[in-house]
C-alpha cells in the first residue's frame, strides 16, 4: 500500500511537472465548456445529457494520451529496470501508475463541476441524471484508463501504445453499434460486454451495483493483464 | 553470499549464458570481465531479479531469485548497464524517490541522502535536473542510487564508463573502500579496472566462464610459459636448432625486427622454466655474442585476449 502511494505520487508529479497535465486539462475544459454552454444558451435547457454523451467520445482520445507514457516510457528509457529491481511488487507499480492517471482524470473532470453548478443555478436541473452522469463518466474514464495502462504495458513505443489502446476501446464501441445486427439470444450477452450499455444505465441516474461491478471487473482484468505483461517483458 | 548454480539464459535461440556456476563470498570484490555480448550483463540482470533464469538458479544470502525475489532485491544495490535515470527529476528528488522505494523512513531518508551526496560528490548538482548533468555526474547519481540503502551487495554494471580519468580513480577508490564490508560484483571490459579494484576475476566469454581465480593466480597461470626474446651476433647457421636443444625450451622462432644488428629469436620455455641462464651458457659455448635478452611478462590484457580469443576460434 505504501509502495503504491510512492509510485502514485511520483507519477502524478511527473504529469504536472511535464506539460501533459496542463495541456490535457485545458483542452478538455475547452471542449466540454462548449458542450455545457451551447445546450443551455441555445436551447435553454438545463440538461447535461448532451455533455455526458460527448465526454465518452472525448475520453476515447484523451485517456490513451494520458496513459500511453505510463509504462512505455520507462521501458524505453530503461528506468523500468531500476523500478522492477526495487523491493516492490509489479502489481504495486501498475496500480500506483494507474491511480495517478485516474487522479489526473479527476483533476480534469473536477473543474467541469463549475459548469454544472452554474447551469443548475440558472435553470431547473434534475439532479439525478447529473449525479449519475458524473459517476458514469468517472467510471467510464477509469475503465478507459485501465485499458490504456494495459496498452502501455505492451510496447515501449508510446505512439503504438496510444493506437493499441484506442483500437481496444474502439472495439468496444463497434460491438455496441453491431448489437442490432446480432441474433436476439446474443444481444443480451453482447450488450453486457459493452462499456456504453452500462454507461447509459448510470447516466440515466440509475445506479445499479451490476454496472459498477462490471466496470470494476473490467478495471481489474485490464490491470491484471498489464501486471502480467510487465512480468512477461522482463523475461526477454 | 551469491551462489550461481548451473545458470543458463536463453534468448530465443541464442544462449546468452551457458551453464555457469560461480560463488562470491561476503566481502569479496569480483570483477566480471568479458568482451561485449559475453553474458556479463545478462548474469547481473538475473542476480538482481530483473529477469528469471531459463535453467538453474541463483541464491543470494540463501534466498532464491525465483522464489524470494523481494528479499533479494532488498539486499542488493544495482547500477544497471546504461545507468537509467529519471531525466525529468532533479538529483535530490530522484534520490528521495529511490530511498522511498527502498523503504527508508523519512528520518533515515534525509541521513542517507546526505551521506550519498557526500560520498559521491553531488553537492554542486543537488537541485539540477538530471537531464542537465554531464555523463560523469549522471554516473555518480547512478552509484548514489545503488548505495542509498546501504546494501550488503552491490552489483555494478560498468560503473566507470564515461567518466574522466580523475573520476575513474575516485570511483575505483570508492568501490575498493566499499568492498571492505560489502560484497561487490562489477563488470567491465576495461582490464586495468579489474587490476585496480578487484580481489578476484571471472572471465566470461560466449556465456561461459573461461577463468575464475584470484588476480595473482590468473596472471601466474598464464605466465607459465615464459617467452624470451634474444638477440645474438653470430655468423653461423643452425642457431635455431642449437637453441631448440636446450632443456626446457619448447619452441624457437626467428623473428626479423626492423632494427637489429644480429639475429633475433623468440624462445618459448615450458612452464616453470626460466631458461635465461642456459641460453647465456650456450651462447658462451658456441661463441655467440648476446646483445639483448628480455623476458616478456604477460599483462592481464594479454591473458584476457588469449582466453577470449581462443574460445571464439572454436
Amino acid at each position: 500500500m505504501h509502495n503504491i502511494s510512492i509510485i502514485f505520487q511520483r507519477e502524478l508529479r511527473a504529469y504536472f511537472d511535464s506539460l501533459i497535465a496542463y495541456v490535457v486539462i485545458t483542452v478538455f475544459l475547452g471542449i466540454t465548456g462548449y458542450f455545457f454552454t451551447t445546450r443551455f444558451f441555445l436551447v435553454g435547457q438545463a440538461d447535461l445529457s448532451l455533455v455526458f454523451g460527448v465526454i465518452p467520445w472525448v475520453f476515447l482520445f484523451f485517456t490513451p494520451a494520458i496513459t500511453m507514457r505510463l509504462i512505455s516510457e520507462e521501458r524505453k528509457t530503461g528506468t523500468m529496470e531500476l523500478l522492477v529491481t526495487m523491493p516492490i511488487t509489479d502489481a504495486s507499480i501498475i496500480i500506483g501508475k494507474y491511480l495517478a492517471s485516474v487522479a489526473l482524470l479527476a483533476a480534469m473532470i473536477l473543474p467541469t463541476l463549475i459548469y454544472a453548478i452554474t447551469v443548475s443555478f440558472l435553470g431547473d436541473m434534475d439532479p439525478g441524471p447529473a449525479i449519475g452522469g458524473y459517476i458514469g463518466i468517472i467510471m467510464i474514464g477509469a475503465v478507459y484508463l485501465a485499458i490504456g495502462t494495459f496498452g502501455s504495458s505492451l510496447t515501449e513505443n508510446q505512439v503504438v501504445a496510444f493506437i493499441v489502446s484506442l483500437l481496444i476501446l474502439a472495439a468496444f464501441l463497434i460491438l455496441d453499434w453491431t448489437l442490432m445486427l446480432l441474433p436476439a439470444w446474443l444481444v443480451s450477452i453482447a450488450e453486457y460486454i459493452t462499456i456504453q450499455y452500462h454507461f447509459q444505465n448510470i447516466s440515466r441516474g440509475v445506479i445499479d451495483t451490476r454496472d459498477l461491478i462490471y466496470y470494476l471487473t473490467l478495471i481489474v482484468i485490464a490491470l491484471f493483464m498489464a501486471t502480467r505483461m510487465l512480468a512477461a517483458r522482463r523475461k526477454r | 553470499m551469491i551462489d550461481i548454480q548451473e545458470l543458463t539464459k536463453v534468448y530465443g535461440e541464442q544462449k546468452a549464458v551457458d551453464n555457469i556456476s560461480l560463488k562470491v563470498e561476503k566481502g569479496e570484490i569480483l570483477g566480471f570481465l568479458g568482451p561485449n555480448g559475453a553474458g556479463k550483463t545478462t548474469t547481473m540482470k538475473i542476480i538482481t531479479c530483473y529477469m528469471p533464469p531459463t535453467i538453474g538458479d541463483v541464491t543470494v544470502g540463501g534466498f532464491s531469485v525465483q522464489e524470494d525475489s523481494l528479499e533479494i532485491r532488498r539486499m542488493i544495490g544495482y547500477l544497471p548497464e546504461s545507468n537509467p535515470l529519471y531525466s525529468d527529476m532533479n538529483v535530490v528528488d530522484f534520490l528521495r524517490y529511490i530511498a522511498d522505494l527502498r523503504g527508508l523512513t523519512t528520518d533515515q531518508n534525509a541521513g542517507s541522502i546526505r551521506e550519498m551526496v557526500d560520498t559521491c560528490g553531488l553537492g554542486d548538482v543537488l537541485h539540477k535536473n538530471i537531464n542537465q548533468l554531464s555523463k560523469g555526474y549522471r554516473q555518480r547519481v547512478g552509484l548514489a542510487q545503488a548505495m542509498i540503502h546501504d546494501p550488503d551487495i552491490l552489483i555494478l554494471d560498468e560503473p566507470t564508463i564515461g567518466l574522466d580519468p580523475n573520476q575513474v580513480v575516485d570511483i575505483r577508490n570508492l568501490i575498493k573502500q566499499l568492498g571492505r564490508e560489502k560484497t561487490v560484483i562489477l563488470s567491465t571490459h576495461i582490464l586495468s579496472e579489474v587490476q585496480a579494484t578487484c580481489d578476484r576475476v571471472a572471465i566470461i566469454n560466449h556465456g561461459q566462464i573461461v577463468a575464475d581465480s584470484s588476480l595473482a593466480e590468473l596472471q601466474r597461470d598464464l605466465e607459465g610459459k615464459a617467452t624470451i626474446n634474444i638477440e645474438i651476433l653470430a655468423a653461423q647457421n643452425g642457431i635455431e636448432e642449437r637453441l631448440g636443444k636446450i632443456y626446457g625450451i619448447e619452441e624457437v622462432r626467428e623473428v626479423f625486427p626492423d632494427s637489429s644488428q644480429g639475429r633475433s629469436f623468440r624462445v618459448i620455455a615450458a612452464s616453470g622454466n626460466d631458461p635465461r641462464e642456459q641460453l647465456f651458457k650456450t651462447a658462451v659455448e658456441e661463441g655467440w655474442v648476446i646483445i639483448g635478452m628480455s623476458r616478456e611478462i604477460r599483462s592481464l590484457e594479454e591473458v584476457f585476449h588469449k582466453l577470449t580469443a581462443d574460445i571464439s576460434v572454436n
